[in-house]
């Protein structure tokens, strides 16, 4: 059973490390969870994410966060990444298998997927 | 959407733009109906506000002038048999202010969408707003699903946020465990 004695020693566990976190947070992955994209399959692109980031190793440097309704609901689900020193890159219609993709080839290795970007769906 | 862990998703992000710092939601399953709820103390709202609320054309967002959050609900809702309840007390009024939104489905209905996995659901409502306390219930003909972060938070101290991923993995392992009990 997953016990709160389990929790206590996670969190001995975790002292040290977020004591001596040094949180950059230079990347923030903006995932869009209203009800539009909630329904366009929001949920799953955010935990993908989320474990994705995790798995790399990346959770000091990269911030995976929550936001509303962007305005563009026929593109969702949406997601915007904020680099520093880089233009906002917005990717629409995400899927959980879109997102791992772009840990791999945006957030690890620096180059934007372009074909899943809001300028390339509007063409 | 496909599965009910999908509206309680999106009717509890209400509750989370409304600013509540505690946040309870709860199913109950019961014979031949699964009522939910949720119960916030947000800044809730003014009478003429809820009387609108089934209305797609109302919201008070800027960036889209259809708000189909409650109006989803009240479809699937009253399309099982059951229907939708909003009461609301808003803060220029009330001192206890907040809303409660609550929902009863017809389980076995034939148009009755899946539950779906409540666990993501609750891990993404933490994963996205860790500092606020929600207590979640799934009551299955008399067995208990329960978590409060309130308690986490207890164990864990001010330190660690909810939203680590190691929290939000011991939470999932607990939540599914607590369900393959109450689904035995």
């Amino acid at each position: 059973m997953k016990s709160l004695e389990e929790l206590k020693a996670i969190k001995a566990k975790m002292q040290d490390k977020v004591a001596m976190r040094t949180s950059s947070g230079d990347t923030r992955i903006v995932v869009g969870m209203a009800t539009c994209g909630i329904a366009a399959g929001a949920r799953p692109v955010l935990n993908a994410f989320v474990e994705g980031i995790t798995e790399a190793g990346l959770g000091d440097e990269v911030i995976v966060t929550q936001t509303g309704c962007i305005g563009i609901c026929q593109y969702e689900p949406v997601v915007e990444v904020y680099s520093k020193d880089a233009e906002k890159v917005t990717y629409v219609k995400m899927t959980a298998e879109r997102a791992k993709e772009v840990i791999e080839k945006h957030i690890k290795g620096g180059k934007v997927v372009t074909e899943y970007t809001i300028g390339a769906a509007a063409k | 959407m496909d599965e009910l862990s999908l509206y309680v998703l999106d009717i509890t992000m209400n509750s989370v733009r409304a600013g509540a710092t505690e946040i309870e939601i709860t199913l109950l399953e019961e014979g031949e109906w699964l009522d939910f709820s949720v119960t916030d103390n947000g800044c809730g709202m003014k009478k003429e506000q809820v009387d609108k609320l089934t209305n797609p054309f109302f919201t008070t967002r800027k960036t889209r002038k259809v708000g189909l959050g409650i109006p989803f609900l009240t479809m699937l809702a009253e399309m099982t048999g059951g229907g939708v309840t909003i009461t609301s007390k808003h803060e220029s009024e009330y001192t206890d202010h907040g809303t409660t939104t609550a929902a009863r489905f017809g389980r076995h209905h034939i148009d009755f969408v899946p539950i779906g996995d409540m666990v993501e659901t609750v891990k993404t409502l933490i994963q996205g707003s860790p500092e606020i306390n929600f207590t979640y219930r799934h009551i299955i003909d008399g067995r208990e699903v329960y978590l409060s972060c309130k308690e986490l938070k207890e164990v864990l101290g001010e330190d660690i946020p909810l939203n680590e991923p190691e929290i939000l993995m011991w939470i999932d392992g607990n939540l599914r465990e607590q369900y393959e009990e109450a689904e035995k």
